[in-house]
């Protein structure tokens, strides 16, 4: 197991030098390259070239690359363009909306997901089935930002019933302590806080959920469907198990090692969505960021660092899936 | 029930069971897989549903000119003349779904989108296959270093969500143009095709008729063209179809986030919703329903078509 995990580490390593060299190199390959970029066409040589000098790009590109490597991996990614900040600021500071926004979007497509495709497997053929089917077909051929949007204008507009955007009412009197709205709110007893944030949490959530929901009810009905099928589960039924033990002990379990995989590759994959969500309701996460940092001038060094954030997250999680089979799947551990 | 003396013995019943397989093999003929898969997706109704969209939709792009009663480009002063912030121009006389902000059209531009869609999904389809195949093939059939080496590089590309990689594709470009979002959505689907067919290489490496071809002597080179290739394909084709109905959606997201085609002209789908869609949701609607409807419906044909293929095509389901 141990062997294993440190394998998968050292290539998650390699994986990621491999692509922050090939961002570097891009970035550099571009016409005018980062300087042109940073400063626009209006510069003059000499802003040029003060700045140049200040970024060390009139040392030999390894001499360059090589400190961009070590600025990698002692995390110093520099300053945003944009605000000046350093991009580690920047980005602590919208990670925990981001998070927030997908822990509830995940709740949702598990907690929705899994039960609905066990129904619908369950049904097979019947209404639930059928009609699962259609809507999920729908769920993963709408482009969410549009979904996004309808709800919007039907909840928000139409009724008010839910906040239009944002992640938090204006004037609440809300104290920071970990950036996560929802749980800051029953750490420091300020409830209606809390509420409040969760509230500007649905339609978000909702919108981010769609598409691993959709996905993630699909895969579940066909693989307990695979398993119905199989030889175990009508000899335990012809032995006269009871339903639910069948259900738990011989279906369930077997059918959800595609499951797992499913949810991870999603969960990886929510930071792409983000992007989306996060633009229709204001949300102001990570997603935002990439959006701001790519629209209002091409912000490189936050770019960057978003790149092998979301590179680092998506290959952790797939690292997680692989070692749960271990817990879910006896027959992997000896491996 | 013809038994020769009447009286079916052992060997009669034996002969017959042998006879009816003969036949059954003969009757599936050489390509039996596909044949047999085509019969079964002709029974399927999600894939009757699913390849009646896809034809209508190209019906619709082919005969665009034909179809739309204007040119979707041409813009009409006598439509957007009272315009107002919160009125848009509806249906009036000769413009069946009124006019967009600009006064063009908006039934044709509709009409031209089947075209402008086609055009970049085909597109990004084929060049992303096109990559993909191509280096899956090598790394399937040279193996060594060289596999090892492709076989990093998709996990590299791998290793962000594909809007992501699209996303950030974009940004890294210098500057924005239609191919942009081609050739962005396109690579995207490089890596999905190379270990696809990667590993459907690696399967048959080992399989009976690659070794009879092998051991007859046939040069390595018309081993994978001739006999790996073509069985390859099928599943190919299969994550084509499905990849058709993500790169008009990953294309529509582009164009949201304000990194599509900038050319106003341009009648796509994807652009229609993305820009003047959402833009004007809460004034007039039918901006963002109609090509929101027409995206959803045609991906639902390629999903559809796509997954009732791959259903069709696998071998537990053969009967």
């Amino acid at each position: 197991m141990v062997r294993v995990v440190s394998r998968r580490l050292v290539q998650l390593g390699v994986t990621l030098i491999a692509l922050m060299t090939l961002v570097f190199f891009w970035l550099r390959s571009l016409p005018g390259g980062p300087v042109d970029a940073l400063l626009g066409e209006r510069a003059t040589p000499q802003t040029r070239e003060l700045l140049i000098q200040a970024l060390g790009y009139d040392q030999p590109i390894w001499v360059q690359y090589g400190r961009f490597l070590k600025n990698v991996v002692t995390g110093n990614f520099g300053n945003s363009i944009r605000t000046g900040e350093p991009v580690t600021d920047v980005i602590s500071r919208a990670f925990p909306a981001t998070v927030e926004l997908a822990v509830a979007a995940i709740i949702i497509a598990v907690g929705l997901g899994i039960p609905l495709g066990y129904l619908a497997a369950r049904h097979r053929g019947r209404l639930l089935d059928n009609a699962t089917i259609i809507v999920t077909l729908i769920g993963i051929s709408i482009p969410i930002f549009f979904l996004g949007y309808l709800l919007k204008d039907w909840l928000t507009q139409d009724i008010h019933f839910f906040p239009p955007s944002g992640r938090i009412s204006t004037g609440t009197d809300n104290t920071d302590v970990t950036g996560f709205f929802v749980l800051d709110g029953l750490l420091t007893r300020e409830f209606d806080a809390s509420a409040d944030a969760l509230w500007h949490l649905v339609l978000p959530a909702v919108t981010l959920a769609t598409i691993p929901l959709a996905i993630i009810v699909r895969i579940t009905r066909a693989s307990v469907l695979d398993v119905l099928d199989e030889d175990y589960v009508r000899t335990a039924d012809a032995k006269g198990l009871r339903d639910a033990t069948i259900r738990k002990r011989h279906v369930l379990r077997n059918a959800m090692l595609p499951v797992v995989t499913t949810v991870g590759l999603q969960t990886g994959a929510l930071l792409a969505g983000a992007v989306l969500t996060e633009k229709v309701y204001n949300w102001g996460g990570l997603g935002t960021l990439i959006t701001d940092s790519i629209s209002g001038g091409r912000d490189y060094p936050v770019l960057q660092a978003l790149i092998l954030l979301a590179a680092v997250v998506f290959i952790v999680v797939n690292l997680l899936v692989d070692l749960s089979y271990a817990v879910i799947d006896p027959r992997v551990r000896v491996q | 029930m013809s038994g020769s003396g009447g009286i079916a013995t052992l060997g009669d019943h034996k002969r017959r069971r042998i006879d009816e397989l003969a036949a059954r093999t003969a009757e599936a003929g050489g390509v039996s897989l596909i044949r047999d898969a085509g019969r079964r997706l002709l029974r399927n109704p999600a894939a009757i549903v699913g390849a009646t969209i896809i034809l209508l939709f190209l019906v619709v792009a082919i005969f665009a000119p034909l179809v739309a009663p204007h040119d979707p480009v041409q813009r009409f002063p006598e439509l957007t003349k009272d315009l107002t912030v919160d009125s848009m121009p509806g249906p009036t006389a000769g413009h069946p779904l009124g006019s967009d902000p600009l006064g063009r059209d908006f039934a044709s531009r509709m009409i031209y989108g089947a075209r402008q869609t086609l055009f970049v999904g085909v597109l990004a389809t084929l060049i992303g296959l096109l990559f993909g195949v191509l280096l899956g093939a090598i790394a399937g059939a040279v193996g060594g270093w060289v596999d090892v080496l492709i076989m990093r590089i998709t996990d590299v590309m791998l290793a962000l969500p594909s809007l992501l990689l699209a996303i950030t594709l974009v940004a890294l470009a210098s500057e924005s143009t239609q191919w942009t979002v081609i050739v962005a959505v396109a690579v995207v689907n490089v890596p999905i095709f190379a270990r696809l067919l990667r590993g459907s290489m690696l399967a048959q490496r080992e399989s009976d008729h690659v070794l009879a071809a092998r051991a007859l002597g046939v040069k390595q080179g018309d081993i994978v063209r001739r006999h790996m290739l073509p069985n390859s394909l099928t599943a190919v084709i299969v994550q084509a179809t499905l990849t058709f109905a993500v790169a008009i959606l990953d294309a529509a997201a582009l164009s949201f986030l304000g990194l599509g085609d900038p050319d106003i002209n341009r009648a796509e789908w994807g652009l229609m919703l993305g820009v003047d869609g959402v833009r004007y949701l809460e004034v007039r609607p039918e901006l963002a329903y109609y090509p929101a409807l027409a995206i959803i419906v045609v991906a639902l044909g390629f999903t559809l078509l796509g997954e009732s293929m791959r259903e069709a095509l696998d071998p537990k389901n053969r009967r």
